[in-house]
């Protein structure tokens, strides 16, 4: 069986489970919404301000949301020792830490559809003349935070105190990350708005290494 | 045999994903088993300690031993889920009357997979998803032909066609297991590791198993079971073999291995 369609089975699996249990959107959701809500009201910023500032809050509040929901896309796998059952059958590792990866994309991408315009109300930020450099650069930021996030996540699934673990190993990682998609967030949202290709090379750069060293180590991922 | 690395490889598998074979195994043809020198190592904890012997085609053989002597170990690598720190497992294909048939082709372990099922301590279903939910997910991962004809297959040889839409969590211990089996059972395997399946399961429910054992081995079904001296489903082995301390203790081949579960009976 073809990688794609074995992660098409895998993407298709956390679909289901999620829109039965609705346990990592809901609780992502309302964490980063509250994120947003209260920077809101504890610094009340100018629009100035919010042009500045906004961006690195948003990524802030996706970066919380997404290591929420990260920690049980491979925590739930292990109250059946459903891992084993994936792992038994004829597919590739990394296949089933695609159909993840997609998953998780998903999932925040749809978080972030719900945050971004809150917060464009909130902190007084026009998005529309920017749309398409803001959907290319949030594309390529969430696909980063979750290529590398899915990776640390079933790392950390190994370890005492997972929940922990996920944020101090993943923390440090997607700093380069964070700056990257601020960066280019802020030249989109600034008066006169520019799509920085510098920033958006960095973030494509870092999406295709990460990706290709979870190809690389995914045996290892998901052995015990 | 081939190998690729420590990976073992299989000859001349069976073409188990060209359909669903639901409820019966592959009983032209079983697979042997051979575990040479296998160690395991957890950090500085020694799981196995040289484990060395052959399983024959169409055999049933009891895994004992006291908790903590590596039954569950072995068995994971025998279903290449843990890749042994030193020595290594190779599957052979081969039928119960003709013995293990060597080939000269070898295929890479990973395709061993297709030959291999497992029931865990655990279930390995999600909770979450239903009955015929589970089933139809792993006949996909297996490539079944027609995943949704396989799950209902399935769900009819292990009595819980009226509860396929039933989610797995409301299920009771009896019924996960029996749901299990059907899992693993799915594609058809050649080899079926077991792993204690007859845990916290009524005398219902345990008839079942056994029963269900017993048609797998006159199918010509290799299986490997880990359990203890008291399962009703011993009485279908056709070997035991003992593990103590990581070791190979015991292993009743060419004998009666009711004399040892009588022993271990009494000790107990």
């Amino acid at each position: 069986m073809s990688t794609a369609r074995a992660a098409s089975i895998v993407l298709a699996k956390e679909l289901r489970l999620e829109l039965r249990t609705r346990e990592l959107l809901s609780a992502t959701l309302v964490f980063a919404l509250i994120v947003i809500v209260m920077f809101s009201y504890a610094f009340d910023p100018t629009p100035a301000e919010s042009r500045h500032y906004g961006p690195g809050l948003l990524w802030i509040a996706f970066l919380f949301a997404g290591s929420l929901m990260l920690h049980p896309s491979f925590a739930r796998e292990q109250a059946g020792d459903t891992m084993d059952a994936l792992r038994l059958a004829p597919i590739s590792s990394f296949s089933i830490l695609l159909g993840k990866m997609a998953a998780n994309f998903i999932f925040l991408a749809i978080a972030e559809l719900i945050l971004v315009p809150i917060f464009a109300v909130l902190y007084d930020v026009r998005l529309m003349g920017v749309l398409g450099p803001l959907i290319l650069v949030f594309a390529l930021g969430t696909l980063g935070l979750v290529i590398a996030g899915t990776v640390f996540a079933s790392i950390s699934s190994h370890a005492r105190m997972r929940e922990l673990m996920l944020p101090l190993l993943l923390l440090p990682v997607l700093a380069p990350l964070l700056v990257a998609a601020v960066q280019a967030t802020r030249a989109l949202l600034a008066d006169t708005p520019s799509l920085d290709p510098a920033w958006v090379t960095f973030l494509a750069a870092f999406d295709v290494i990460f990706m290709t060293a979870s190809w690389l180590v995914c045996d290892f991922l998901l052995e015990e | 045999m081939a190998f690729v690395g420590d990976r073992p490889v299989i000859s001349a598998p069976t073409s188990a994903t060209s359909a669903c074979t639901q409820p019966a195994v592959a009983s032209s043809r079983s697979l042997a088993v051979s575990f040479d020198r296998i160690e395991k190592r957890f950090g500085a904890l020694f799981a196995l300690r040289g484990i060395t012997f052959d399983i024959q085609p169409g055999e049933f053989v009891a895994l004992l031993g006291p908790n903590g002597a590596g039954k569950t170990t072995l068995l994971r690598i025998a279903a290449l889920l843990s890749t042994p720190t030193r020595g290594r497992v190779r599957f052979v294909a081969g039928s119960r009357s003709a013995g293990a048939q060597e080939s000269g082709d070898g295929i890479p372990g990973e395709s061993a997979k297709h030959m291999i099922g497992m029931v865990g301590h655990n279930p390995l279903l999600y909770d979450d998803l239903t009955a015929a939910e589970n089933l139809r997910l792993f006949a996909q991962l297996y490539g079944l032909d027609d995943p949704a004809a396989c799950a209902a297959r399935g769900l009819e040889s292990c009595g819980l066609a009226d509860r396929a839409n039933g989610i797995v969590r409301t299920f009771s211990r009896g019924m996960r297991q029996r749901l299990a089996l059907a899992r693993a059972l799915l594609h058809g395997p050649s080899l079926l590791l077991l792993d204690e399946p007859g845990t916290g399961l009524d005398r219902q429910a345990a008839g079942w198993l056994s029963g269900t054992l017993e048609r797998l081995r006159s199918q010509g079904c290799t299986m490997i079971m880990s359990t203890h001296a008291r399962s009703e489903s011993l009485d279908l082995a056709t070997r035991a073999v003992l593990l103590g301390g990581g070791r190979v203790a015991e292993d009743t081949r060419g004998s009666d291995p009711q004399l040892l579960f009588q022993r271990l009976r009494s000790e107990s």
